[in-house]
């Protein structure tokens, strides 16, 4: 297995279509240029961090805890960016937290339990920060599609529970429908994978000069526990903020907005 | 869930079905009720009375509380203070799914729910039949042929009365119409009030929410005055039109409106 080591000289290159991306902005007057240049910097300057950080985590005579704590973090990062874009829904930090802390142990016991990978910190942090990176835009979409359908369709809802339906039967047509916009992404993503794009594993795992057939052989296993886990932490939090949005004498009660 | 259990399982008082005619006990009874909306205040009703006799209407001015009040009623809405009482009882001890089969709702805006004109009905009674539903539709004037036709094809004059045909799937002994008729074309609004004219001939109570002082003598032999979230009078209409309070009498002339 060959090595891949592009330097900074290698991103300093790529910066080409950074510069290339804020002269489209300029010549046709989108403003973004500023924009497209901070989240270059951004996005260098995090991944140099977390590089540094992760090289002490993912170190040889790192304690594996390191690991943990790190994945832990993730799911408390994760769980404040879902509450952070979905604001007027109450509690949804710790329903985000447990739902992504849940999906992530439910996958990485499935992924090392079963062998699917060695558990060693190098696998833990990649394979945990995979799951949550798909499960978290998921679960946002989850959590405001829950929201925006009850909120749309008040009407058929309070018409449902006037005939006497519980609040759970009244909204179950509104919580479908934003269950499969949430999840139905990442079921066509893993129907064309290989087709259109090369996912991110296979990706670094080829530019690293693994086997073509190993790097598929552990994109599809990957792409499974992500599957998984964005359709439990989909359902969970779109379950949760939906019951939130009912009260225990089945009336609907929708946040101010 | 359990929240949701151990509320139902506090509401044993039995729902009174098809109370009838009783003079000597209100049908709806509000004591020091406030109802609260995002902190703020939206009705305050130190006493009023709906009786077991005749039909009542709700009146006044947009915005005013009306319909809050009515939606009290079958506890769509719930006060933060004060006692609703449903012929006697305090609606606090009823199952809450129990009292809306037997509370009807007619809303505003026709809205029928996705799919036939059969899963309409079906939607409030499962369990019924195709001559039932049938019969249903005949009740409302609704040609039965209409059974398998699409609910969103229906004309709005034919999905109120859909509407209505639905609220009575579930055997009520009130219905509670919500500006029924305000979205209707005048041939439609005057079908939907013959209709609910017919029930209340067979024994079902009806409660209109109107602002159409127009249609007062035609569908109420009794008259609540809403104005600013507080009851102004209440009575037999003869008697509020004979001699009504000065804000009442602003309001029938169109001042306050």
């Amino acid at each position: 297995m060959s090595t891949s080591s592009i330097g900074f000289t290698g991103v300093a290159a790529s910066l080409v279509l950074i510069v290339v991306a804020a002269a489209l902005s300029w010549r046709e007057r989108l403003g973004l240029e500023r924009t497209i240049a901070w989240a270059a910097c951004r996005a260098f300057g995090q991944l140099v961090v977390i590089g540094g950080a992760l090289a002490l985590v993912l170190a040889d005579d790192a304690p594996p805890i390191l690991s943990w704590l790190w994945v832990a973090g993730m799911v408390v990062v994760g769980a404040a960016t879902i509450a952070s874009r979905v604001r007027n829904v109450p509690g949804l930090f710790a329903l985000a937290a447990g739902a992504l802390g849940g999906a992530v142990a439910v996958s990485l016991l499935v992924a090392f339990g079963l062998g699917i990978f060695p558990l060693e910190p190098r696998t833990i942090v990649p394979v945990a920060g995979m799951l949550l990176g798909n499960a978290i835009g998921a679960t946002v979409l989850s959590a405001r599609r829950t929201l925006i359908e009850i909120t749309e369709h008040r009407d058929q809802i309070e018409v449902r529970l006037a005939i006497g339906q519980t609040g759970r039967d009244a909204i179950r047509p509104h919580l479908q429908e934003s269950l499969r916009t949430a999840i139905g992404p990442q079921i066509e993503q893993t129907k064309i994978v290989g087709l259109i794009a090369l996912p991110g594993t296979m990706t670094g795992l080829l530019l690293a000069g693994v086997d073509p057939l190993d790097a598929v052989l552990v994109q599809v296993a990957v792409m499974f526990l992500i599957l998984g886990s964005v359709a439990i932490t989909s359902v969970v939090v779109g379950r949760g903020v939906a019951h939130r949005l009912l009260t225990a004498d089945h009336r609907l009660q929708l946040p101010a907005t | 869930m359990r929240i949701r259990r151990r509320a139902a399982a506090t509401a044993v008082a039995p729902v009174p079905h098809h109370v009838g005619h009783d003079p000597d006990r209100p049908l709806f009874e509000l004591d020091g009720v406030v109802v609260e909306r995002g902190g703020t205040q939206v009705l305050a009703v130190d006493h009023v009375e709906i009786p077991c006799t005749g039909t009542t209407a709700i009146v006044g001015p947009s915005g005013s509380g009306k319909s809050t009040l009515l939606r009290l009623c079958n506890r769509l809405e719930v006060p933060v203070a004060g006692t609703v009482r449903f012929h006697g009882t305090d609606l606090a001890d009823l199952d809450p799914l129990a009292l809306r089969r037997e509370v009807a709702m007619v809303f505003q805006q026709p809205v029928s729910l996705p799919g036939t004109v059969e899963d309409n009905l079906r939607a409030a009674d499962p369990d019924l039949g195709a001559d039932a539903a049938r019969a249903a539709l005949d009740r409302v004037g609704l040609a039965p042929d209409l059974l398998g036709r699409d609910a969103d094809q229906l004309s709005g004059g034919e999905r109120q009365r859909l509407a209505l045909a639905r609220s009575l799937a579930t055997d009520p002994g009130v219905v509670l119409l919500d500006e029924a008729t305000s979205a209707l074309d005048p041939a439609n609004a005057t079908r939907i009030e013959e209709l609910v004219a017919g029930l209340t001939a067979d024994g079902i109570h009806a409660v209109w929410v109107s602002h159409d002082l127009d249609a007062l003598e035609r569908i109420a032999d009794h008259v609540v005055v809403v104005i600013d979230g507080r009851i102004a009078q209440q009575g037999p209409l003869a008697a509020v039109r004979r001699e009504p309070v000065p804000p009442v009498e602003r309001f029938f002339t169109g001042e306050a409106a």
